[in-house]
């Protein structure tokens, strides 16, 4: 701690300069609930670090973003050795839909959005979303059936091509 | 002449030893002009500090205030929610959203 008189001496460095040309690209390629927080919660915070940020949706990432389904994302239980619980039991009717219901009420408890406002806090914070192409012919899918924020649907090197100089993070 | 206690980043320690006086004077150290929209968020962030113990994510002052996220991007740029904690002589957010 140091003591200064009603000046400070001490000014944070907000970095300004330091980020500014800072990109980071994130590939979401899964459709569990917890496999979506992750990147929503990096995207997050690197754009409230003044942090460019794409997001690309790719595979089971699609259900992220595709209208109809991104607000029923779920949690399963089978697979996840991390639930410490019998994996018999996630095979149960209704666990899944119950272990989704828990966590969603979980992350609700901490003053985390659902996926849908996440996805709107991200964009209005100045974040690219962008739909994978070969996600979208496979599925059938396009533009009209996707979240109305996505930027449009691009190709793997369209991509690659954007976020030329990004970290990148895989999900 | 007044004494106040700051971190090693320049960031109040004393929530009393805050005004808005020095809001206005630590504000200007960062490039920013205090208006009417900015003491909006200034004074939530103030005002909800002592009751909910640590200080409010740029989440919690847009949902609770109603200021839009676009909007506190373009009142304090760059680092929306570290620049609002400095002004207002809070620590840093630790919350992650």
């Amino acid at each position: 701690m140091t003591t200064t008189d009603s000046t400070p001496l001490v000014v944070p460095d907000f970095g300004d300069e330091a980020t500014q040309g800072r990109k980071l690209a994130i590939i979401c390629s899964k459709g569990n609930l917890d496999m979506a927080y992750p990147a929503l919660i990096l995207a997050n915070a690197a754009l409230g670090e003044g942090v460019e940020t794409h997001l690309f949706f790719t595979f089971w990432g699609f259900d992220m973003i595709t209208k109809s389904r991104m607000n029923d994302l779920k949690f399963t239980m089978l697979g996840n050795t991390a639930t410490h619980l019998p994996q018999g039991l996630g095979g149960l009717p209704g666990m899944t839909a119950m272990a989704t219901h828990q966590m969603k009420k979980q992350i609700h408890d901490v003053g985390v959005p659902d996926v849908p406002e996440f996805l709107e806090q991200i964009v209005a914070s100045g974040g690219h979303l962008w739909a994978c192409r070969m996600s979208a012919d496979m599925m059938h899918l396009d533009e009209s059936d996707l979240y109305d924020d996505v930027e449009a649907i691009i190709s793997a090197a369209d991509f690659i091509e954007k976020t030329d100089g990004a970290q990148i993070i895989f999900i | 002449m007044t004494t106040i206690h700051v971190d090693s980043e320049g960031f109040l320690t004393e929530y009393g030893e805050w005004s808005e006086e020095l809001a206005a004077e630590l504000a200007a150290r960062i490039g920013i002009e205090l208006t009417d929209e900015h003491w909006k968020a200034i004074r939530f962030l103030r005002a909800d500090y002592p009751s909910h113990g640590e200080t409010a994510t740029l989440r919690r002052v847009s949902v609770l205030t109603g200021m839009p996220i676009k909007q506190l991007f373009t009142l304090f740029p760059g680092k929306p929610a570290k620049k609002m904690a400095y002004v207002a002589g809070l620590p840093k957010p630790r919350g992650c959203v």
